[in-house]
């Protein structure tokens, strides 16, 4: 007997009677009363920096800036473009300064934002670059992961992610340092 | 009001004041009680051993002695606890009475005397210990872990003795190290976690530490004793029960 | 090897006194933060109770789970794999690493890798294995074991994370500043990430209805391993399973609360397809899990999500650290889930406490850890992994207190003994409660005889 029918012959065998699932409504979860003022103050208490944006073109004028400094910039905003697809591998996009992504949903008890393989185009773009900005309409802003999943397929494409604030350790005797493996700092442009 | 008590063993043979407190504060309280001469223990030092499976003779006797009290009572959170989880015997009727008949004493004198004031004095600093399996087993207090509204059955006792000063280590409700044969089998682990629970009573130079459950004052007063303190440990029965200053 | 029991290594450990009450002190603080993260959710209580019902539910039907996952997992295009034990699933991903002639792989955190034993084989066969998450490194550095399945280093000073990365990464000698190191092991292991030919990654939650997963990490590596590789292994065990993705909110916000008092992590990568151009494998392991999934009482330690609150709550734990449980998952959990792997080896971990109760307070799927430690510790006496000495002892006191007068007698014989020849008791060597403690005095009188004396009419 090869080992998929082993273990599940033996599951089958050995587990418990079957038990019902709980039933969970979003009445008896938190439902903050200003979701921007909880996503603000959470995302900057975990080392995020929360800027507010009328016009998103005034994002374009960002993305100039940094690139008249020098800096090697991608933008995902407008889709797949020259600079940037998804065959594009770790050793090209290692010395991304910034880029500059759009969240469909950002979620208030915990800062975090997501964002699905479209918006990024190349999965690595979000944890290889040094700087994440981030764009995010403030009406796309729901109090807690209960109401995003309802809001949300994750798994609709293949990959997504939910990101709150930069990359982080304390394993060194916990010691909080910011900037670990992923991106030493998270920007998000709230979209009035 | 016909009172059954049950003192555990330790406490018979080695702290007979508690036993003795015990049984004064109870009368005092208006209850008529009585005490079965042939019970020895509630098996928990052999259950918590793994050998709940050798405890049939002393569960049995325990049986014989207290079937037909409405009331059990015993001083020690963890003997009530382990009554209330583990007793078994041939009479299942008998067995399942007893176990929803037995209460440990802070819980009785506020739960069903529903006491609201005692003839009690006691001007020292106290510290207050809580035993683990009277908390997180019998819910005697709240638990620091949990989300859930305070409260505290031997404070709420304790509220009542005239001149006495209340103090709460800084963790509230961490074990002391006594956890039965742990004291003598982790006995490096065991005497560290009672010298931190000293230690933060210490902090807050607590004349006396009291608790519900004499295992652990037991266990913290032989710490204290060897290095030379003057703090010493009192069973809340006895704060209970004075009337001296 | 005779490994050291718990007792043993708990007595080294402890010899430390200040460094004992700074390992004490810095798990404590990441209690207080979990409780500190608790109080700010009004729902706390309930999303425990619905955490544990999902899984209980699960567990009830985990076949027809996992039955499901796999089939919607390859519809995706991953390939799934079967592992009956840590050799089989050795064997496994060695096999995915030979056919596609890689040499060099990243690892980001799995427990379940540690229990297989993964790194160590993979060594043997020549192949380079650099794990990624910042601790592990730094353990992998020494050549030692995590000591704590979410904070591995955790029984390390700065000092010494600067001396392991001064011989390894060649770091300033003596900069301790932790900022300094980690920018160190950052630049360190960016590279290892754009080498790699291969990721592997654990997982945290499988979800049946779509045959995704997810992961969870503050520093970013899983995802940096995984997407930058042209192959991804994920190992998970089949208790990761969970029905639905509605079913991450509950878990997701318990999770990282309860491990470092954080919101969420960082990161929490929801993984379903291979990215362009690259291979997605998942092994599902058994090891061990279908057997306590068949004991009644031990089953719901497989609800378990590795948060490792138990781990910052218990005392002993604190006191003792992860290395004096000779396992691969220490702490309380680990103490009901390794009798099963290995009874003989592992008769000692649920005696290495002193069963307060506040692990099962602070489990967010509420596992019944300390109602599960008595019970294992009857189990381990019925199968005779108890010494002979311990065994006669018991058996005495058995008999002596089912008989009321021999147990007055013995009683009183024991304190005349105290009072007459306290000499006898006051040995460190015999009596390991005299090491450190008085005894207690001796009184004249017991209870019952005063009471006879007193009351009795």
């Amino acid at each position: 007997m090869n080992a998929r029918a082993q273990i599940l012959n033996t599951i089958s065998a050995n587990k418990p009677a079957l038990a019902d699932l709980p039933a969970i409504s979003l009445q008896q979860v938190t439902n903050y009363d200003d979701v921007f003022a909880k996503f603000k103050a959470t995302l900057e208490s975990i080392g995020g920096q929360v800027l507010e944006l009328d016009d998103i073109n005034e994002l374009q004028l960002l993305i100039n800036e940094e690139k008249n400094a020098g800096h090697y910039v991608l933008t995902a905003i407008n889709g797949v473009n020259d600079e940037l697809n998804n065959a594009q591998d770790a050793i090209t996009l290692e010395p991304v300064h910034k880029a500059f992504i759009k969240a469909s949903i950002g979620v208030a008890e915990n800062g975090a934002v997501w964002i699905k393989e479209s918006q990024m185009i190349n999965r690595l773009l979000p944890f290889i670059c040094q700087h994440l900005v981030v764009v995010l309409e403030k009406e796309k802003i729901v109090s807690t992961m209960h109401h995003a999943y309802q809001q949300l397929d994750v798994f609709e494409e293949g990959f997504g992610v939910f990101i709150a604030g930069p990359s982080k350790t304390a394993d060194i005797e916990q010691s909080l340092v910011i900037g670990a493996h992923g991106a030493r700092s998270m920007t998000v442009y709230i979209l009035n | 009001m016909k009172v059954g008590l049950f003192i555990p063993c330790y406490i018979d043979q080695f702290y007979p004041q508690v036993g003795i407190a015990t049984l004064q504060l109870l009368e005092k309280a208006g209850c008529e009680v009585s005490f079965p001469m042939n019970q020895t223990c509630c098996g928990q030092p052999m259950a918590n051993s793994g050998f709940a499976a050798l405890s049939k003779g002393c569960d049995q006797n325990f049986v014989d002695n207290f079937s037909g009290f409405e009331y059990i009572v015993a001083p020690s959170g963890s003997c009530v606890l382990h009554i209330k989880e583990h007793l078994h015997g041939a009479d299942e009727e008998k067995v399942n009475y007893i176990r929803s008949h037995i209460y440990e004493l802070t819980e009785f004198l506020v739960d069903v005397l529903q006491l609201e004031n005692l003839e009690a004095n006691f001007p020292h600093k106290v510290g207050l210990h809580i035993s683990c399996h009277g908390q997180r087993g019998l819910h005697l207090s709240s638990m620091s872990e949990l989300m859930e509204p305070a409260f505290s059955k031997p404070e709420k006792l304790l509220g009542m003795v005239k001149g006495l000063e209340l103090t709460k280590p800084k963790r509230p409700d961490e074990c002391c190290g006594f956890g039965g044969t742990f004291c003598v089998f982790e006995e490096a682990v065991s005497v560290k976690m009672g010298k931190d629970r000293i230690a933060e009573h210490a902090a807050n130079d607590v004349a006396f530490i009291t608790a519900a459950d004499t295992s652990c004052l037991m266990h913290l007063e032989g710490i204290l004793k060897r290095n030379n303190s003057t703090t010493k440990t009192i069973h809340i029965a006895e704060i209970l029960n004075s009337s001296i200053a | 090897m005779k490994l050291q029991t718990h007792a043993a290594a708990a007595s080294t450990f402890i010899a430390d006194e200040p460094r004992t009450d700074w390992h004490d002190e810095t798990l404590w603080f990441v209690r207080s933060k979990r409780d500190k993260a608790a109080h700010g959710i009004a729902e706390w209580e309930a999303l425990r109770e619905w955490a544990s019902k999902i899984k209980e539910h699960t567990l009830s039907n985990l076949d027809n789970y996992l039955i499901e996952f796999e089939e919607k997992a390859k519809a995706n295009g991953v390939t799934v794999h079967w592992a009956a034990n840590g050799a089989e699933h050795n064997q496994i991903v060695f096999d995915i690493i030979r056919k596609n002639n890689i040499q060099k792989i990243v690892k980001s955190k799995s427990m379940l890798t540690e229990e297989c034993g993964l790194n160590e084989y993979l060594h043997v066969k020549g192949i380079e294995t650099v794990d990624t998450d910042l601790g592990e490194r730094i353990v992998q550095f020494r050549n030692e074991m995590p000591s704590h399945i979410v904070l591995p280093a955790i029984h390390l000073k700065k000092e010494d994370v600067s001396e392991t990365f001064h011989r390894h990464l060649g770091t300033e000698k003596g900069n301790n500043d932790p900022q300094y190191l980690t920018e160190a092991a950052r630049q360190h292991l960016r590279s290892k990430f754009i080498e790699a030919g291969l990721a592997i990654t654990g997982v945290n939650f499988a979800i049946a209805e779509t045959g995704g997963f997810v992961v969870c990490t503050n520093e970013g590596n899983a995802d940096m391993g995984a997407h930058a590789a042209p192959i991804h292994i994920a190992c998970m065990g089949f208790e990761k399973i969970i029905p639905k993705a509605e079913h991450l909110a509950v878990f997701l916000r318990l999770l990282a609360r309860s491990a470092t008092g954080q919101p969420i992590t960082t990161y929490s990568s929801h993984f379903s397809k291979p990215g362009a151009g690259q291979q997605m494998h998942i092994v599902i392991v058994d090891n061990g899990r279908s057997k306590q999934l068949g004991r009644t009482d031990f089953r719901n330690s497989l609800k378990c999500i590795r948060c490792a609150a138990c781990f910052n709550t218990c005392p002993v734990y604190r006191r003792s650290g992860g290395h004096s449980y000779h396992t691969a998952v220490s702490g309380p959990i680990g103490s009901i889930l390794n009798p099963n792997l290995d009874m003989k080896a592992n008769a000692d971990l649920p005696f290495a406490s002193t069963l307060c109760g506040s692990c099962s307070n602070v489990c967010p799927v509420k596992i019944d850890i300390h109602q599960q430690l008595w019970k294992w510790r009857q189990v381990i006496v019925s199968e005779g992994y108890v010494s002979a000495g311990k065994k006669i002892g018991m058996k005495g006191m058995a008999f002596v207190l089912s008989k009321p007068a021999l147990y007055r007698f013995s009683g009183k014989a024991v304190r005349s003994f105290m009072s007459l020849f306290p000499f006898l008791f006051r040995t460190k060597k015999l009596n390991p409660w005299y090491r450190q403690r008085q005894m207690p005095e001796a009184p004249k009188q017991s209870f019952t005889d005063w009471y006879k004396q007193n009351k009795k009419a």
